[in-house]
């Protein structure tokens, strides 16, 4: 089926069944990788997108539940970096491996959409649904804080 | 192109003037070649690669496979600040597999800080030096008076300088230096080594543009998944594949054979599993087939008792073995049963752990193109010359005709030291005459690891009426063939405190097992030291004295030598051997920070320590943890002090390496795999709970600075964090915690 979607504040239209995870959608169809398979369960967070603002798994998100949303994925917090998330993830050398950095900063954009300067207790609340295998948690909770209270572009438009 | 092997420089002119420099033939030094005989595969050499163009670019090759250790950062940081670089010119090229021109090319054993530490600074101080030839050459002055900085050559008395990049041509058609007139700096001259330095991918890695395996696309590429029998090397019997044929977007669905290998302790890597290929024109739709697919299995053509193995019979049959007297002697002095008999104290205790799944985050995949009898692959793999070697075996094609791209890789731990994904990813290639993503899923990857193995382990110790050990034994009971271990289940001659007590005994029976079990960061150790660790102070908390006091004592102590002859022979040379005054070192620095002599808490709070010294490296390790009353552990901080020689090179990946280490050790606590009827229980990050955010203690990081050479960081600081928790949990309720995950302790982490 057709199905058309808003991902990166770009209408996009795309050919796929109803049911294809939209994970596999954006991956697959769109070119866009940022987002990444972790478990297909929603467990891990490495998929974790924003639909509606809302951090959301793609993995387990059929792609016709969607249509007509809002989606953005890391690629659209900012292609040059400069997001505030990005930039600190990059002062502090947050990544280690990598993988589940996507997933991390678009749970932790969405909650300093919502919650500029957080806690500690919201962000370990805010950021529990994201694995990460390399253990870089004292960093990101770091990069967090340095990023709170900086102007957020919208992430709903 | 010149060639001079006797300096093993190799120099080429770029087109459009600029210069290339490789370097090294051989290890360019005795230490270094003897280093790679230790715990890592021998007959390896150490070179790099960098190329400075005439508009005065440099181009430095990561040589090593990124695994989220850092190594793409870390070794080109060795070249550029010899070379006298900024580091902000500086591009960094991730380089093919070629090991006869980068030298080895793998991630582990923690050992590309030792294998490139000093070639690769060769590397950049050879550069260095033809950039100063060149200059000195066209200003017709000494080269005794020329200087560099940040890329330039000066020449101080006139107030002249040129750019590398305007030097390049000249220097590519110069005499080589000679290895041993280098420059090399004074280390208080660093500019790159010793500051924190960001990773070179965080610009892509942060904006999410394609660099791992998985993200890997090439014209015309179709996505396949690989089923396999959970019972390991079950062969298909039937399966529904004209139904599968029939699903939208399918290419292809078929059987392969495989042929593994049977022996009694399965090998690394024991050759292509049996399965089932679907290939579609996307993975989701590979994946989604799965659903349908109706497989017949023969769970017993590996191994006839394959599909009777369980967790729960492994367990009873160790128990059974610990009784009796070990299979196999590893290590023998002194009087070890007498002394028993006449002790003022015996402590005797079981210690035991599960299997582990590495889990890494990024499913193991690989993309390969088969076609007119070459192979080119796009891998994940941490080893991937073993890797080609595997695809070339099992697929008959030579080596030199299989050409392997290393990608970033989602992380590690040991788990891509095997090479199975390779293999199958060419095999389908090569069956549908196309280029093939494969990737597993998330469940494959829980099925089909090369798992940490479990192990059980009769400790038993001396203690005279001075609170001395005087006799210590350790009986583990593993997998494996009489004498011979599985994969990362043995135990050495030589773990502590052999030699450091007076009478001493270890040895190990082996079971059978017919599933891969394989290294995972820092394997052995990773479980050997919760179980020396813990013991050690068990002992000591029965000889009423301090455990930091009682290891001291130990490490203190004269060492009875090995027998002549017995000597582990991999253990090269004198700065890589164990010493003790290191641990003691530590140790001592630990305690220290972490106030250990006040260590006195408020019931249900308590502080535990430990140390271990494993791949070249030294690391102590102080645990504070809370325990409520429904048995609920809170770590609230971990002090880690490290000895990894005179040079921390990247202080924010060194840090990082310590601390992903004690969050994974802390993991380790709490899973465990099973075995069910010869399969995997767990399927899934669900039912395999790795430490979240809100779990996590604060983390002291420091280092024990010592004249030794830099050694590497990727392990070293895992084995001690999980006894140094444990002890912290008797500490804080009186419960030993003796068996691994907590939960099989009566506990769980908050």
């Amino acid at each position: 089926m057709s199905v058309k979607l808003n991902v990166n504040q770009k209408p996009v239209q795309v050919d796929a069944a109803g049911d294809t995870p939209l994970l596999w959608v954006l991956r697959e169809h769109l070119d866009l990788v940022g987002p990444k398979y972790g478990c297909g369960i929603g467990v891990c967070g490495a998929c974790t997108v924003l639909v509606e603002g809302h951090p959301t798994r793609s993995c387990i998100t059929p792609v016709s539940v969607v249509a007509g949303s809002s989606i953005t994925t890391v690629e659209g917090l900012s292609a040059d970096g400069s997001h505030p998330v990005q930039k600190a993830w990059g002062e502090l050398d947050v990544p280690q491996c990598g993988y589940c950095q996507s997933g991390q900063m678009m749970s932790a954009a969405a909650l300093l959409d919502r919650t500029p300067k957080p806690t500690d207790d919201e962000i370990d609340t805010a950021m529990n649904g994201n694995l990460c295998r390399c253990g870089t948690y004292p960093r990101i909770r770091e990069a967090i804080h340095r990023a709170a209270g900086q102007l957020m572009p919208a992430l709903r438009d | 192109m010149r060639v001079n092997r006797r300096h093993f420089l190799q120099l080429t002119a770029l087109a459009g003037g600029g210069m290339a420099l490789r370097l090294y033939e051989t290890p360019t030094s005795r230490r270094f070649a003897s280093a790679q005989g230790a715990p890592r595969p021998s007959g390896l050499s150490p070179r790099a690669f960098v190329r400075v163009t005439a508009d005065g670019k440099v181009v430095i090759e990561a040589k090593n496979p990124e695994i989220g250790q850092g190594i793409r950062t870390m070794l080109p940081m060795l070249i550029a600040e010899e070379l006298d670089v900024e580091w902000s010119q500086v591009q960094v090229e991730q380089a093919s597999l070629d090991e006869s021109t980068y030298g080895p090319q793998f991630a582990g054993g923690s050992m590309a800080t030792p294998i490139n530490w000093e070639p690769l600074r060769h590397v950049g101080a050879a550069g260095r030096q033809l950039m100063i030839a060149a200059a000195a050459a066209r200003w017709g002055v000494p080269e005794a008076q020329c200087s560099t900085q940040a890329g330039r050559v000066l020449h101080a008395a006139t107030e002249r300088s040129l750019g590398y990049g305007e030097l390049a041509e000249d220097a590519a058609k110069l005499p080589l230096p000679d290895q041993a007139t280098l420059h090399m700096k004074d280390p208080k001259e660093y500019r790159i080594i010793g500051k924190f330095t960001t990773g070179v991918d965080n610009p892509a890695l942060l904006t999410g543009k394609p660099l791992f395996g998985i993200d890997v696309k090439v014209p015309g590429m179709l996505h396949a998944v690989y089923q396999k029998c959970p019972v390991f090397a079950g062969k298909v019997k039937s399966a529904n594949l004209d139904q599968i044929k029939g699903m939208s977007g399918i290419r292809d669905a078929f059987i392969v054979e495989g042929s593994v290998r049977s022996s009694a302790v399965v090998d690394s890597d024991p050759g292509l599993e049996p399965g089932i290929a679907i290939v579609a024109e996307t993975w989701w739709q590979a994946q989604a087939a799965r659903k349908v697919l109706k497989v017949e299995w023969d769970v017993a053509a590996g191994s006839p008792t394959a599909a009777t193995q369980s967790s729960e019979a492994f367990a009873e049959k160790a128990q059974q073995m610990l009784k009796e007297p070990p299979g196999h002697t590893l290590r023998s002095y002194g009087d070890v049963d007498g002394t028993f008999k006449s002790a003022a104290k015996v402590v005797e205790a079981e210690y035991a752990y599960p299997f582990l799944s590495h889990g890494a985050m990024e499913p193991q995949n690989t993309t390969a193109h088969v076609h007119d009898g070459k192979v080119e692959i796009w891998t994940t793999s941490q080893a991937p010359g073993g890797g080609r070697r595997l695809v070339a075996k099992e697929l008959g094609i030579a080596e030199s005709n299989i050409t392997v791209h290393l990608t970033r890789t989602g992380g590690g731990f040991g788990r891509r030291l095997m090479n199975d994904y390779m293999v199958e990813a060419a095999w389908i290639s090569r069956a549908v005459n196309a280029p093939v993503k494969l990737v597993w899923s998330r469940e494959d990857d829980f099925a089909h690891d090369a798992y940490r193995p479990a192990g059980w382990h009769g400790m038993k110790a001396a203690l005279d009426a001075q609170g001395k050990v005087t006799a210590w034994r350790q009986h583990l009971v593993t997998f494996g063939d009489g004498a011979h271990a599985a994969p990362s289940a043995g135990i050495g001659a030589e773990e502590f405190p052999s030699g450091r007590v007076p009478n001493y005994f270890i040895g190990h029976t082996a079971m059978p097992l017919w599933l891969r079990t394989g290294p995972m960061r820092a394997p052995g150790a990773n479980a050997i030291a919760f179980v020396g660790q813990s013991f050690l102070d068990e002992v000591a908390h029965a000889a009423g004295r301090d455990p930091l006091d009682l290891q001291l004592e130990l490490l203190a102590a004269t060492p009875v030598p090995m027998p002549a002859g017995e000597e582990n022979p991999q253990r090269g040379p004198e700065e890589y051997r164990f010493h003790p005054d290191r641990l003691a070192g530590v140790l001592r620095q630990v305690a220290e920070e972490s106030n250990w002599r006040s260590r006195k808490r408020a019931p249900g709070t308590g502080m535990g320590i430990a140390a271990y010294s494993c791949h070249l490296g030294y690391s102590a390790q102080v645990a504070e943890v809370t325990v409520d009353a429904d048995n609920r552990v809170r770590v609230n901080k971990v002090w880690v002090v490290t000895d990894v020689g005179r040079q921390i090179i990247n202080p924010s990946g060194a840090r990082a390496q310590v601390e992903g280490a004690v969050v994974e050790a802390m993991s380790h606590t709490m899973l465990e795999v099973t075995l069910a009827g010869g399969r995997v229980e767990q399927t899934n990050f669900a039912q395999y709970p790795l430490m979240r955010m809100r779990q996590i203690p604060e983390i002291h990081v420091s280092w024990r600075i010592t004249p030794n050479s830099p050694t590497g960081l990727g392990e070293p600081a895992l084995p001690p964090a999980i006894p140094a928790i444990c002890n912290a949990i008797y500490a804080a309720t009186g419960k030993r915690v003796r068996t691994l995950p907590l939960k099989r302790s009566g506990f769980s982490l908050a």
